[in-house]
């Protein structure tokens, strides 16, 4: 039972990693229609530039002012030379244009930065702490903490802002909202940032974790399957299939592994993504709409 | 004698649509709908935009699922079809808004509607033998005709996608044509036409009507082309049934011309 | 009313011309003649066994893959999946059945196809975004089996596989003429197929279906039947050209060689080439093995050695990802489309005087 539940725990911290990058995921989808698949090169290009500038010794949050900024820049960049030409555009030929541009990114920031494995220690212990009887991984829990607190401050944006509020309106239905005046390039602009920021996030917790390299561009591949069974189009979705994502995979590998060869984790999401469509063709939070003929 | 066929007892009928309804997400499209579809006739629907013409069109063929009700079509009653029975069935159908495959040419368009008439295999596609060879030329020749029928001729290798409206909407009844049917459902198969136009599509339906002898359901908004060209009028007004009869009786409806022809559109 | 005759039945006055594309033709025999006497003849052995192979080699899995996503419009990230069922299915029958290339090879081709049709079967109900994600669990399931599963590779400690012959009927092939007038032969002989099957019913279907799938229903087109079937035949040339790819071209490999880069490259070949085109996929296939040697050769002339592989790569890397981006913004239809309206210009140009 201790070792179901360490099991269960584990998985879930480690599945709030999941649901930062599909955070990411969610607000692009939702400002802009597009499934990033460069989120996973931004996440990479934005951890390996901000430890090569720890790395020439500029402190930790000086560090992250150039990084943001460079997040920024990259985000305007893609907008005018990526998204505005493609208005329109199928989804399938915007997300294989965001296909191209992971290429792009990862091959500008492996041919500016290298391609070798930096550490980063960003002052959290990796050591495991009991909670009550159950043995945790404390850097996870740190993890899941910022994961947390990441949400929170967005949901405030969200709620509170007039550029929420506007992201808001485009969502629910972009026309409208250009017609009262919102500029939508603007919006791409912010919405993109921002998911660079919390990919910037993830990046760093997995990253400090097992070393900013190239694998880290990796995560891009859990997020659709998390998006699946969450829904493309909620945050709160986001989190949910990160936690199932996670905790499943983990329990997964611990109790079926050892039976067939073990690193069923590589494809374990995919198969539970598929059952969830089978069940539920649109994801647990998407809606059932009938196209109109 | 008069076209009302909304009497059960009509031997006659090709199609009989009963009791339908049908909603979206708690909205109600179609309520309660009934009526007949005679044989060889042209039967037009009317009504507002919104009161659920192309909806019923699309649950005759299947494309919608009603909530409730059953459609007889020939011998058979279903309580839901699917699009591909329909067609195999002999219903084709034409759509408000073009679905045309517009990336491909117009005549590989219009040999796509003589796929229920495919009596080929894959395998004798990939290898060109004998069999795939011949019905090649044979739906070629068949698509040949529909192309001069409709005059779509010079536009043959054009992707359909690049073509004006108009002549989009003749490609789709060609789509439709080709393969053969029984029952046609042709939504507002002129809206956004000249008059020119119109008289020629509607010229069109009329021959296909009475020279081949198929039985047509269209969707028009022009009083003058419903009272030349149909038999039988079914008026629809948010979602239920306002009128039923011949283009005489229909216009002297008083329900009618509160509903609809009094109303702007 | 009008003048407008009924012709439907009857038969048509003049007989229909059905001969298009027929210019095209001469100029395929061309290429063809020119592919099987000319190259070994002219070209060296190099160029031969780490160029032409593998593009030909490369535009297979492109037909392949484009008759998945170009003409019936299911995308996929599964290609290098597949190839990989090709080659170790191939690998099985060599090995255990001592079949004959040729054949073993087909069988092969049957195998992916039907985990390919298997993998397919999901896109009855799953569309688009939702459908990657069954060619990502492929993808990735197979890697893992093949990694996993020490039978496919007859338990070498390297984990790869590498033909035990390459006869075909007695005839051994195992030199490297030997191998490019195989794949040669295979990949001729499979783009005829190709071609036929997209320009026939089953092809429209495939199209129809693409462009507007109710559409295609409505019209009487079994489209999960067309879908499936598009899954099991692009498994089948996929299967293919991973079993070539491993014994004609490198000779032994392990499934690392059929990772989700090799399916990013396919999928790039056909975007580049021209999505919804047989001869996109050599373009896509010539341009993608010919850009990383230009490149060299300009790295070379211009920096003298002074630029380091690695980055040499990245620099490539980030070429292609913006070259796919510039062709979707630009020309959709791939360099296909775009060398096609450069004939016609060519061929009108004298008129613009
Ligand atoms: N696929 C759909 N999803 C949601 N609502 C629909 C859909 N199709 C039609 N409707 C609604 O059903 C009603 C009837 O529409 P429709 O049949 O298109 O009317 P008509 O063709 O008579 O103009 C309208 O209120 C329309 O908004
Ligand atoms: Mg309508």
């Amino acid at each position: 039972m201790t070792l179901f539940l360490e099991t269960l725990i584990g998985g879930l911290l480690a599945g709030t990693m999941y649901s930062l990058v599909a955070i990411g995921f969610v607000l692009i989808y939702k400002a802009s229609g597009v499934f990033n698949f460069a989120q996973g090169s931004i996440l990479l290009f934005s951890a390996l530039l901000f430890v090569t500038l720890l790395e020439a010794g500029i402190p930790f949050a000086l560090a992250l002012i150039p990084t943001i900024a460079a997040i920024a820049i990259m985000a305007v960049l893609i907008e005018w030379w990526v998204l505005r030409p493609l208005t329109n555009r199928s989804a399938m030929t915007l997300f294989m244009a965001t296909l191209g541009l992971s290429y792009v990114v990862e091959g500008v920031a492996q041919g500016a930065m290298g391609a070798n494995v930096h550490a980063l220690d960003i002052g959290i212990p990796d050591l495991p702490i009991f909670v009550g009887d159950l043995l945790i991984s404390q850097f996870d829990l740190v993890a899941a903490i910022t994961a947390i607190a990441l949400v929170a401050i967005l949901a405030l944006i969200f709620d509170r802002t007039r550029i929420g509020i506007s992201l808001r309106a485009v969502a629910d239905d972009t026309r409208a909202a250009l017609s009262v005046g919102i500029n939508l390039n603007r919006i791409w602009q912010i919405v993109w940032t921002v998911a660079g920021i919390t990919g910037l996030v993830a990046g760093l917790l997995w990253g400090a974790r097992q070393g900013v390299q190239f694998s880290l561009s990796l995560v891009v591949l859990k997020a659709l399957p998390v998006l699946i069974i969450g829904g493309f189009t909620s945050i709160f979705g986001a989190i949910i299939g990160g936690l199932i994502v996670g905790a499943s995979e983990n329990l997964a590998e611990a109790y079926i592994g050892p039976y067939i060869g073990g690193g069923i984790t590589s494809w374990f999401a995919y198969f539970l993504a598929l059952l969830f469509l089978f069940i539920r063709p649109t994801g647990i939070f998407g809606e059932r709409t009938i196209q109109r003929v | 004698m008069t076209a009302n066929s909304a009497g059960a007892g009509d031997q006659d009928a090709i199609l009989r649509v009963r009791n339908i309804s049908l909603s979206f997400q708690g909205i109600k499209a179609i309520t309660d709908l009934s009526f007949n579809v005679r044989r060889r006739e042209i039967c037009a629907l009317i009504g507002p935009n919104g009161a659920g013409k192309s909806s019923l069109l699309n649950v005759v063929n299947g494309v919608y699922t009603p909530d409730s009700g059953e459609i007889q079509y020939g011998n058979e009653t279903f309580r839901r079809l699917k699009p591909l029975d329909a067609a195999r069935r002999g219903i084709g159908r034409t759509f408000q808004n073009n679905a045309l495959f517009k990336k491909m040419s117009v005549r590989d368009n219009i040999m796509t509607g003589l796929s229920r008439h495919s009596r080929t295999n894959f395998i004798e596609h990939a290898l060109r033998l004998p069999r795939a060879r011949r019905e090649e030329a044979d739906f070629t020749r068949r698509s040949e005709s529909v192309l001069e029928f409709l005059d779509l001729r010079a536009h043959r290798h054009t992707p359909v996608g690049s073509l004006a409206y108009g002549v989009q909407k003749r490609v789709e009844l060609g789509r439709a044509l080709v393969s053969d049917p029984t029952l046609l459902l042709l939504d507002e198969p002129m809206a956004g036409m000249n008059a020119q136009e119109k008289a020629e599509m509607a010229a069109f339906i009329k021959d296909i009507n009475q020279h081949l002898g198929i039985t047509i359901v269209l969707i028009e908004h022009d009083v003058s082309v419903i009272m030349n060209l149909s038999d039988h009028v079914v008026v629809l007004d948010y979602g239920r049934k306002v009128g039923d009869g011949t283009p005489a009786e229909v216009r002297a409806n008083p329900a009618v011309i509160a509903a609809y022809l009094g109303a702007t559109h | 009313m009008t003048d407008t005759t009924l012709t439907l039945d009857r038969n048509i006055s003049q007989p229909i011309v059905v001969r298009e594309r027929k210019s095209g033709q001469y100029w395929l025999w061309l290429l063809l003649a020119g592919a099987y006497l000319a190259l070994p003849t002219f070209g060296n052995e190099y160029w031969l066994n780490a160029i032409v192979v593998p593009f030909l080699i490369l535009s297979l899995a492109g037909i392949g893959l484009n008759i998945l996503t170009g003409y019936a419009g299911q995308t996929s990230l599964g290609s290098g999946g597949f190839m990989a069922v090709g080659a170790f299915a191939t690998y099985a029958f060599l090995l255990h059945l001592q079949l004959t290339f040729p054949i073993a090879l087909f069988l092969g081709g049957l195998i992916a196809a039907l985990v390919g049709f298997l993998f397919g079967l999901p896109s009855a109900k799953i569309k688009g975004f939702y459908l990657m994600v069954t060619s990502l669990a492929a993808q990735f399931f197979l890697e893992w089996l093949f990694l996993k599963v020490p039978w496919f590779y007859n338990y070498s400690s390297s984990a790869t596989i590498s033909a035990p012959r390459l006869d075909t009927f007695g005839i051994n092939l195992n030199n490297s003429l030997g191998k490019y007038y195989l794949v040669l032969t295979v990949v001729a002989v499979l783009t005829w197929v190709a071609l036929n099957l997209v320009r026939s019913q089953t092809g429209r279907n495939w199209m129809a279906v693409r462009d507007m799938d109710t559409a295609a229903a409505v019209a009487g087109i079994r489209i999960n039947h067309s879908k499936i079937l598009a899954f099991a035949i692009s498994s089948f040339y996929l299967g293919v050209a991973g079993a070539l790819w491993t014994f004609a071209y490198l000779g032994s490999a392990g499934v690392q060689s059929f990772g989700l880069s090799r399916s990013f490259q396919i999928l790039f070949i056909i975007i580049i080439g021209g999505l919804g085109s047989i001869s996109g996929c050599f373009i896509g296939a010539a341009f993608i093995s010919l850009l990383p040697l230009a490149l060299d050769v300009i790295a070379q002339t211009l920096f003298a050695g002074r630029v380091d592989a690695g980055l040499l790569q990245n620099i490539q890397k980030a070429i292609f990802g913006a070259l796919i981006i510039w062709f979707l913004i630009k020309e959709p239809d791939g360099m296909a489309r775009l060398i096609s309206s450069w004939r016609s210009r060519l061929s009108i140009w004298p008129l613009r005087f």
